[in-house]
Parts: structure tokens; C-alpha cells; sequence
């Protein structure tokens, strides 16, 4: 999606008048998400009696709250076309050790807790982060390693001992059923609340801030971005530590939710992550996808998590089957929706290439490029 | 001249590490060294190892294939079902090869035609094949195969090895000639350097990734089949996280992560020194799971290493140009 990031990173909006309905692609995405989302709420309300309930609704959120800090964290990564495995040992290892720092100070405080939760993430991003970017090793092999050692270390430490929840100061585990506020009976978990509003923040840094759109920059085109003089290397260990940080986060809310932790805790979870941020639209290729996206995804594959198990006629052995199914027809329908906004986006900017001089070359590289891209997809003459 | 490659410096250095682990393993025990041993640390991998094979070709083309040890359960269960539901053993066989055949083509078939990043589709692979593995068995498992089925995963076939090293064995000489030495295996790496120049030379480079993800499949099927001939039963959930181990051997072999480059000889070596380095550690009183760490450590100073060696060899042949 190289188009809009282009439009984003030399801060031009469409000019109003000549493409006064345009949408920039990634709110396509969204759209159709949410679009998505609900009429699968609205299918599992026919199939289940009372489906629409307060507590499916506090289960719901309670569990996405999870997936969608680790969606976003992953998301952070992927943009600059790299991406981190090992976020469910991080995971492992922070809702572990804090668990055990917990337990042995009951009068530990929300915020010491959170903050060795958060500091240790980012200390074991920070590691991902200078192997990637100093020590250039491909993040895929550096997190698949990290993934092994962090965990291998984590067994080691634990000794098969469990974290169990009545050790741990009562306000860790009362913190998943504590409601910040209500609307129409409905009540907003304070969890949820929080990461919702994390999403938000990051969202807006992401779209707002050179840091955020740096990073874009740098999934679009590493070598571009070099050669503009970004300074590629802190920029991404910056995204790998703000991964661990907020897989670290993540941890403490696994902590919460939980209570007894095991060495195995969280495992898988770096699967569930990528795919969330695929299913919400995040291009692996780096350069494109949002964080609004990415919860998204994470909140479509928890109702389907959650609804499906409630479907008589469907056996909860369904699950997988149903996920990787979904995650293929996501990223066909982005590839699919994608280039025809592409097209559409390229045809509409011929005609202004003088005003906005950054972006023509871009454009004229860009068109022969697609169509390659397209020719790509047919048996070759 | 390219005499000295990356790759063959890269081969010595895994060469040297094999020699050091097995010296230092025989070292600690006096078994170690016995045919029957080294049989022995093949025999609980094999399926891993048998795959590794494959999952070489894709790396090399610059693609990766997340799915195989999904693709594996799902063969495993399909033979399970085919054989609980009364079909006869053989055909059952056949069966599930062609469903992993079709699980690979069927991936490929994405990847090649809307060019969707590998790693995405495979991971859909890796989540929809044990899911469907999950329909077909649920949480049940299934065993009471025929006598000659575990025969063939457990007894000797040639000498002391089973079949499975056997074929394993084959494969890599088959694998190699293909890979070194056909025209086949050119365009594997020609893709894997450079997809859109391989293209505009006239490379079909669909079919390619075609045929390699079918492959792919299908070894996972062999591979699957097999674990269930030596495992004796089937459930859903075997080999899960196998795709990770497979991964770190083929990468460990000097293979590029982003194609184009790796040889069938150094992954052979990495899997000899994976394997002897789990059993070396094991005979030292290291745990299996810290075991799995060190070879995550080796993973990444491995690549780390050969940053370093790129480097060095690299200075040397611009110097040499310059005079």
C-alpha cells in the first residue's frame, strides 16, 4: 500500500474538489472489517439463543484485551518489514517474573508491577532489536532464537513451579473484573478501556508523529530510507523495544487475567499475534498496515473464538480450520481490494503530478512496478 | 575465480563445529560412537530431518512453507480416519499422500498466483491444516494400524537404519543432484535471487513455486505417515512446533533466509550437528529444554557469524579486482 504512505509521509492529504469522496485505502480496511465483524455478530445471533448477553460481552473484552496489545506490539514491528516471533515468550517470561515479584511482596503496587512488566519487555525487545538492527541478522531467524533462548531460560528459572493466583495481592486478580463505566448495561472493563485507548494513542503517534511515519517509511523501502538519511538502525531497534514493552504489558494483563502462570504461559501467542495484525490488514511486506487495523483483526478472530464454541451445530474442533481459513480470505480480499484502489489512486494522481513534486517520481516508479506485480499473477507467456 | 564461496567457507565452518561436538561427545561416553548411536539420534528426528530436505528447496527460492508440520498432523490423521472408517490400508496411504500433496498445491497456488507473501499463506496453512486435522480426529486417537505399518517405523529396513533414514538418505542424493545439478534447481536459485529478473529472462516462475510448494506437501505427508508409523497412534496435535526446528536446521545450513543461496551439503552438516549437539548436551545432564535453547543461541551467532564472514572474503575479492 505504498500509495497512501507516500500521501501520509509528506504529510499531503487528497486535495479536496477533484477527489472530494476519496478513502484512503487502509480505511477501506477498516471499514470492511468492522463491516465484517458485525455481520458475524449478527449471524452467531441467529444461530445462538441469547448470544447478546453482558457477560459474552465482558468475555469478549477481557480476552481481546490480550491479543490486541500483542496485535498492535507485532504491528509496530511489521511496518518496518520485520517482524518478532518471539513476543509469546516475552509474554511467558513477564507475566512470570512479575507474578513471582508479586507474590513475594504482597504489597507490591499497579504500578510497580506494570513497570517491571513493561521494563522487562523492553529489555528482552532491546536484545531482539540491536541483533536485528546492529548485528543485521533477519529478525525472522533472530525472534525464532530469542523465542527458543527466552522460553529455554524461563523453564530453567521456574523450576516447573506455578504462580498461583490466591499468592498474588488481591488487586492483580480482582483487575479483569474491575468496570470502569457502563453503557446500557453494558459494562467497559477497565482493562479493555485501557488498551483501547493505548490503540488509540499509538494509532495517532503512528499517523501523526516523523517517528511513526519513519517507520512506514522504512518498511516501504529500506534502502530509500537509508539513503534519505533516516537513521534506519535506531528506528527499528525503537519499534523491536516498543514491541517488547508492550508485550511486556501484555504479560501483566496475562498475569491479571489468569493468575496461575506457568513456564509454558503464552506460548503460541506469537502466531495468534501476526495473524490478528495479517487479518486486519497489516502487509508483512512492511510499509502498510494501522494499529486500528490490527485491533480489529484481534477483536474479529476473538468473537469467532468466542461465538463459534457457543454454535450447537458446529464442533468447537472447528476453530483452526475456521481461523486459517478466514486469514487466507483476509489477505486475498486486501490483495484484491488493494489494487484496485491502487489503480484508482494512480489514475486520479497522473494528472496533479507537478504540484506535489515528492510524489510523482514515486508515481512513475510506481505504475510499471504494479503492473509487473499484476503480470506477476498469470502464467507467464 | 568464485572458488572459495561463502558456501563453502560456511560448510568448513559447520564441518569443524560436527567434528568438535563428535569428538567431544565421544569424549563422554564410550556408546557414542557406535553405528547403533548414531542410528539412534536420527531414528527420534527423522520426520523433522526428512522435511528439512524440502523445506531447503523453498528457502533456497526464497519462499518458506510455516505449514509442514500441520500438513504433517493433517496426513497423519487423514490416514487415521481413512483407516477407522474401514478403507483398506494401502489405499488409506495413498490417500493421505494426495491430501498433503493437495494441502502444498493448494498454498502454492496462492503464492504463485496472487503473489501473497509465503510466510502469510503458510501461516493460514499452519492454523486451517491442524484445524482440520482437529475435524477429523477431534480429541480422539487413533492407533491399531497393521503390524507391517509400525514395522515400518520402527524395525530395521537396511542394515540397522529404518526406512526413514533410508529414504532420508536418498532424498538428499536425489535432493542434491536436483538441487546442483538440473536446470531445475538453477531456476530455484535464480528465483530466489531475483523473482522479477528470473521472470523477464523466461522463467515460468509460477510453476516453479508451484511444483516446490507441492512438494513441500507431499514430503510432509511422507513425513507424517511415517511419525504415525513410528508413534503407533495418531491424535491431532502431534509434531506441533516441528516447523520451528525444521526451520533453524535448514537456516542453520547457511541457507539465506531471503533465497538464493545454500547448499543440500550444509544443511545435512547443521542437521548432524543439531543432532549430535541435543545428544552431546543430553549426555552432559542438560535438560531437553535448555537443549532447545542453545540451539536458538547457535541459530543466531550462526547468522551473526556469517555476517562477519561476508565481510572478510568479500574485501579480499574487491581487492583482487582492483589489481
Amino acid at each position: 500500500m505504498t500509495a497512501a504512505d507516500v500521501a501520509g509521509l509528506h504529510g499531503t492529504r487528497r486535495r479536496p474538489g477533484r477527489t472530494a469522496v476519496w478513502i484512503r485505502p487502509e480505511r477501506v480496511k477498516e471499514l470492511s472489517l468492522l463491516g465484517v465483524i458485525v455481520v458475524a455478530l449478527l449471524v452467531f445471533s441467529f444461530l445462538v439463543d441469547d448470544y447478546f448477553s453482558g457477560r459474552f460481552f465482558n468475555r469478549v473484552t477481557t480476552s481481546v484485551a490480550i491479543t490486541a496489545v500483542l496485535a498492535v506490539a507485532q504491528t509496530l514491528v511489521i511496518v518496518t518489514r520485520n517482524i518478532d516471533l518471539s513476543v509469546g515468550s516475552i509474554v511467558g517470561v513477564t507475566a512470570y517474573l512479575t507474578g513471582q515479584f508479586a507474590s513475594s511482596n504482597p504489597s507490591t503496587s499497579p504500578a510497580v508491577a506494570i513497570a517491571i512488566a513493561v521494563g522487562l519487555g523492553a529489555l528482552l525487545g532491546a536484545i531482539n532489536g540491536v541483533i536485528v538492527a546492529y548485528g543485521r541478522v533477519p529478525a525472522i531467524i533472530t525472534t525464532l532464537g530469542t523465542l527458543a533462548i527466552y522460553r529455554s531460560w524461563l523453564i530453567s528459572h521456574g523450576e516447573g513451579k506455578t504462580i498461583t493466583a490466591d499468592s498474588l495481592p488481591s488487586w492483580v486478580v480482582d483487575l479483569p473484573t474491575r468496570t470502569a463505566f457502563s453503557i446500557g448495561g453494558l459494562d467497559i472493563r477497565v482493562v479493555f478501556a485501557v488498551v483501547v485507548v493505548i490503540v488509540v494513542v499509538l494509532q495517532v503517534a503512528m499517523q501523526r508523529l516523523r517517528w511513526g511515519r519513519r517507520l512506514y517509511a522504512i518498511g516501504s523501502n529500506p534502502e530509500a530510507a537509508a539513503q534519505a538519511g533516516l537513521p534506519t538502525r535506531r528506528l527499528v531497534l525503537g519499534a523491536f523495544i516498543a514491541c517488547g514493552a508492550l508485550s511486556g504489558f501484555a504479560g501483566f494483563l496475562f498475569l491479571s487475567r489468569f493468575g496461575n502462570i506457568t513456564v509454558v504461559a503464552g506460548q503460541g501467542l506469537e502466531l495468534d499475534s501476526v495473524a490478528a495484525a495479517v487479518v486486519g490488514g497489516v502487509s508483512v511486506l512492511g510499509g502498510s498496515g494501522t494499529l486500528v487495523g490490527a485491533f480489529l483483526g484481534a477483536v474479529l478472530i476473538d468473537v469467532l473464538d468466542q461465538s463459534l464454541v457457543r454454535v450447537p451445530q458446529v464442533s468447537e474442533f472447528w476453530r483452526n480450520a475456521i481461523l486459517g481459513a478466514l486469514i487466507l480470505a483476509a489477505v486475498i480480499a486486501d490483495v484484491v481490494i488493494g489494487r484496485r484502489f491502487r489503480r484508482r489512486w494512480s489514475a486520479e494522481a497522473r494528472p496533479h503530478t507537478r504540484v506535489d513534486g515528492s510524489g510523482d517520481e514515486s508515481d512513475a516508479t510506481r505504475v510499471p512496478a504494479l503492473t509487473a506485480a499484476e503480470q506477476s499473477g498469470r502464467p507467464d507467456a | 575465480m568464485p572458488e572459495w564461496t561463502r558456501e563453502r567457507s560456511w560448510e568448513l565452518l559447520l564441518a569443524v563445529i560436527l567434528v568438535g561436538t563428535i569428538v567431544y561427545n565421544a569424549t563422554q561416553s564410550p556408546v557414542y560412537l557406535d553405528v547403533d548411536n548414531f542410528v539412534n539420534l536420527f531414528r527420534l528426528s527423522i520426520e523433522k530431518v526428512i522435511v528439512a530436505v524440502a523445506m531447503t528447496f523453498v528457502i533456497i527460492n526464497g519462499e518458506i512453507d510455516l505449514s509442514v508440520a500441520s500438513v504433517m498432523a493433517f496426513a497423519a490423521c487423514v490416514l487415521a480416519a481413512a483407516h477407522e472408517s474401514g478403507v483398506p490400508f494401502g489405499l488409506a496411504i495413498a490417500i493421505a499422500l494426495a491430501a498433503a500433496a493437495s494441502a502444498g498445491f493448494v498454498q502454492g497456488l496462492v503464492v504463485a498466483k496472487t503473489g501473497i507473501s509465503s510466510l502469510v499463506v503458510t501461516l493460514a496453512g499452519l492454523i486451517g491444516f491442524r484445524g482440520a486435522a482437529r475435524v477429523l480426529l477431534e480429541d480422539r486417537s487413533i492407533g491399531e494400524f497393521p503390524d507391517w505399518f509400525g514395522d515400518l517405523g520402527r524395525a530395521d529396513f537396511l542394515g540397522p537404519m529404518p526406512f526413514a533414514l533410508v529414504l532420508f538418505l536418498v532424498m538428499l542424493v536425489v535432493g542434491g543432484v536436483i538441487l546442483h545439478r538440473t536446470s531445475f534447481g538453477r531456476r530455484v536459485y535464480v528465483i530466489g535471487n531475483n523473482a522479477d529478473v528470473a521472470r523477464f529472462s523466461g522463467i515460468d516462475v509460477a510453476r516453479v513455486k508451484l511444483v516446490l510448494f507441492t512438494m513441500s506437501g507431499l514430503v510432509a505427508g511422507v513425513a507424517g505417515v511415517l511419525f504415525a508409523a513410528r508413534l503407533g497412534s495418531v491424535r491431532a496435535n502431534i509434531g506441533e512446533g516441528f516447523e520451528l526446528d525444521i526451520i533453524t536446521m535448514v537456516l542453520l545450513g547457511g541457507v539465506s533466509i531471503f533465497g538464493g543461496s545454500g547448499t543440500l551439503l550444509g544443511v545435512a552438516l547443521a542437521i548432524c550437528i543439531v543432532l549430535n549437539l541435543r545428544n552431546g548436551l543430553g549426555l552432559a545432564n542438560v535438560e531437553a529444554n535448555t537443549q532447545t535453547g542453545v540451539i536458538g543461541a547457535l541459530l543466531i551467532v550462526s547468522v551473526l557469524a556469517q555476517n562477519l564472514l561476508d565481510r572478510l572474503p568479500l574485501r579480499r575479492r574487491e581487492a583482487e579486482v582492483e589489481a
